[in-house]
């Protein structure tokens, strides 16, 4: 299984043909205590880029952008009624969404581990 | 303990004091009085006005009266009024000190405004009555509407809209008509990163989609990425000048003509026209399209005070498309135009009515009141008032962009790091020292954002009083008592609130206990 992240902050772990995607460490930190989270319909279709959903914190609102496009699968049930899991496990149980990924030479554009560290390290 | 000037006036000796030997039978701690909502104080036994015993009659309800108790609280007069009085006793209001609420422009609201607003000849009319009866009204309409147009040279001004946001909408939607009226169909607004959120807001409302323009290293609009963004698809651009960081931004000329080339229109959020007004007019630097926040830059009592009002100037290319009614002169004296007829642009009506009158009559008292000359000096000293915060702060706190700056200044939370305090504690500790907090967390393009406006009301003694505050903070802060920020505010009528837990867990309704 391998992850890649996205400028925005978004990780995606792939499986196959299906991506799962949340938000970083990084993110959540950034966010702070976050109070609710709007996930995007399963079934419903996205190009890479478009807003999919919303994240609302104690300080801020923040669209959530797929870092890849392509039909959500799944979407993470729990965090309605408990947005509190994005701020414990961002990138666990924390996640936002499945997707089938439409075009995987769309990941080629996202970072792996390393290069997101060394991204991070450079907004500090 | 002496206070400041060596009278024995101490605040809150018991805080001193361990709180077991002050605990009081009430829950009251001496003036500042313990309150409950007003269902848990009122029952259904009592009332504050006597009705007279209903005669025996035939109800015409057809069985549909009501057969249960509502059970809302009743109760006398004087228990009304000093519930009321009490919550207002825990609030703090412009009238009560500093209110550095950045970008809010919380000024001092002139009583004068007040003594003309309740003249029963305004305060007593009603937008259906004749016309012939209700002249000195439109007149008033007619003559502020003039001075705007004046103060923004700008040949057209709609009076409906009835706040900043109302009046976004409403440029946007004349913007939207003349592109349709072109036959185009563009399909995006822009909007610089420190833009106030309803920028984009109102863009999505009316259709567009919004593409962010990034900050140049001054705080300013990137001209370059700006260019770059602009095309065919481009309706229009929405900037907020002086923009959200406090700052001038000096390409507006190059950023109108930019936008004009390319076919689109300009929008400018006059939310902080305050800073500018009397020297400078929107009309020269090519806006197309400018709401007037009636409420900050002419004084009007706002946030939670009362409600605002957002006219909004138009070009000469956007003018035939101000919504109605608008006064015009006829030839019995003032009438108002209350349709679009045939042929005419305009599209259509935002508003039941002609917009805020009671804002109306207070902005106008605000600009005769102080003259020409006197609003330049309203833009003068509000400026003035935040440069000299910004110099006097600036040593100790982290200034975001090199100055000067308009009528607010910015600092980030650079100056906390390693101390343990964030912003939002800066800001609760500021309420222990009797100061509303200043903006925090907005705009967002610098981090922690701590953004302040003095406004002109206040005088240099009231303004050095704040900024000692301020630097008394700083240093406890960057001396390590950060157990004076986490837990404030410690000298509050309420203390620091979960705010999470209100998010997550709002409780809205008050439900009776069985």
């Amino acid at each position: 299984m391998t992850t890649y992240y996205s400028e925005e902050h978004e990780w995606i772990s792939i499986e196959g043909e299906t991506g799962t995607i949340g938000i970083t460490e990084y993110a959540q930190n950034a966010l702070g205590d976050i109070v609710f989270i709007e996930v995007p319909e399963v079934g419903n279709n996205y190009d890479k880029g478009d807003e999919i959903a919303v994240v609302e914190s104690v300080k801020a609102a923040s669209e959530i952008y797929t870092p890849v496009g392509g039909e959500v699968i799944a979407i993470n049930e729990s965090l309605e009624s408990d947005p509190a899991l994005v701020n414990a496990h961002p990138e666990t149980d924390g996640w936002f969404y499945k997707i089938s990924i439409s075009d995987k030479d769309e990941l080629d554009e996202l970072m792996n581990a390393a290069a997101y560290k060394a991204y991070i390290d450079g907004l500090e | 303990m002496m206070n400041k000037q060596g009278r024995p006036t101490d605040i809150n000796t018991a805080a001193s004091l361990s709180p077991e030997s002050f605990t009081t039978h009430t829950g009251n701690r001496g003036l500042e009085q313990d309150e409950l909502l007003i269902y848990e104080i009122g029952d259904t036994q009592r009332t504050g006005v006597d009705l007279e015993d209903l005669p025996v009659f035939e109800s015409r309800l057809c069985g549909i009266t009501r057969d249960n108790e509502i059970g809302l609280a009743g109760l006398s007069e004087p228990e009304a009024l000093r519930h009321y009085t009490r919550l207002s006793r825990k609030n703090y209001a412009i009238d009560m000190g500093l209110y550095p609420l950045g970008s809010c422009t919380m000024k001092h609201n002139p009583r004068i405004n007040e003594k003309v607003a309740r003249l029963p000849g305004l305060a007593d009319i009603h937008p259906l009555q004749p016309i012939s009866t209700v002249q000195g009204a439109l007149e008033l309409m007619d003559r502020l509407a003039h001075w705007l147009k004046t103060l923004t040279g700008m040949p057209a001004v709609a009076m409906s809209p009835k706040a900043g946001a109302h009046g976004e909408l409403c440029g946007l939607m004349a913007i939207r008509a003349a592109l349709d009226k072109r036959g185009e169909n563009r399909t995006i607004v822009l909007a610089p990163e420190s833009a106030h959120g309803t920028n984009p807001a109102t863009a999505a409302l009316c259709g567009y989609k919004v593409k962010s323009i990034p900050a140049n290293k001054a705080g300013r609009v990137d001209l370059r990425a700006l260019k770059d963004a602009l095309g065919p698809d481009v309706a229009a651009i929405m900037l907020t000048n002086p923009n959200t960081c406090g700052l001038f931004e000096r390409d507006i000329i190059d950023i109108a003509d930019a936008v004009h080339a390319a076919g689109g229109y300009f929008y400018c959020d006059g939310a902080n026209f305050n800073a500018i007004v009397g020297k400078v007019r929107p009309g020269d630097l090519g806006v197309d399209a400018m709401h007037i926040n009636l409420h900050k830059t002419f004084s009007t009592p706002h946030g939670g005070g009362g409600p605002g009002a957002g006219p909004v100037v138009l070009s000469e290319a956007l003018a035939p498309f101000a919504p109605v009614p608008y006064v015009v002169h006829g030839e019995d004296g003032f009438a108002l135009v209350e349709h679009v007829t045939g042929g005419g642009d305009s599209f259509g009506r935002m508003t039941a009515f002609h917009g805020q009158m009671g804002m109306n009559i207070r902005a106008l008292a605000f600009m005769m009141s102080h003259g020409s000359d006197g609003l330049a000096r309203v833009a003068e000293d509000s400026v003035l008032n935040a440069n000299y915060v910004m110099a006097s702060l600036q040593d100790i706190m982290t200034l975001s962009f090199e100055g000067p700056c308009m009528h607010e200044c910015l600092f980030d939370d650079r100056f906390l790091e390693g101390t343990g305090v964030t912003t939002l504690d800066f800001a609760k500790a500021m309420i222990d020292e009797g100061y509303h907090p200043m903006t925090m967390y907005f705009p967002l393009v610098v981090h922690g954002a701590m953004l302040i406006e003095p406004t002109e009301s206040e005088s240099k003694q009231s303004v050095d009083q704040f900024i000692g505050a301020l630097r008394h903070l700083v240093a406890q802060a960057k001396s390590g008592n950060s157990a004076l920020f986490t837990g404030a505010p410690y000298l509050a009528p309420l203390k620091r609130l979960d705010e999470t837990l209100a998010a997550r867990n709002p409780v809205l309704r008050w439900r009776k206990e069985d």
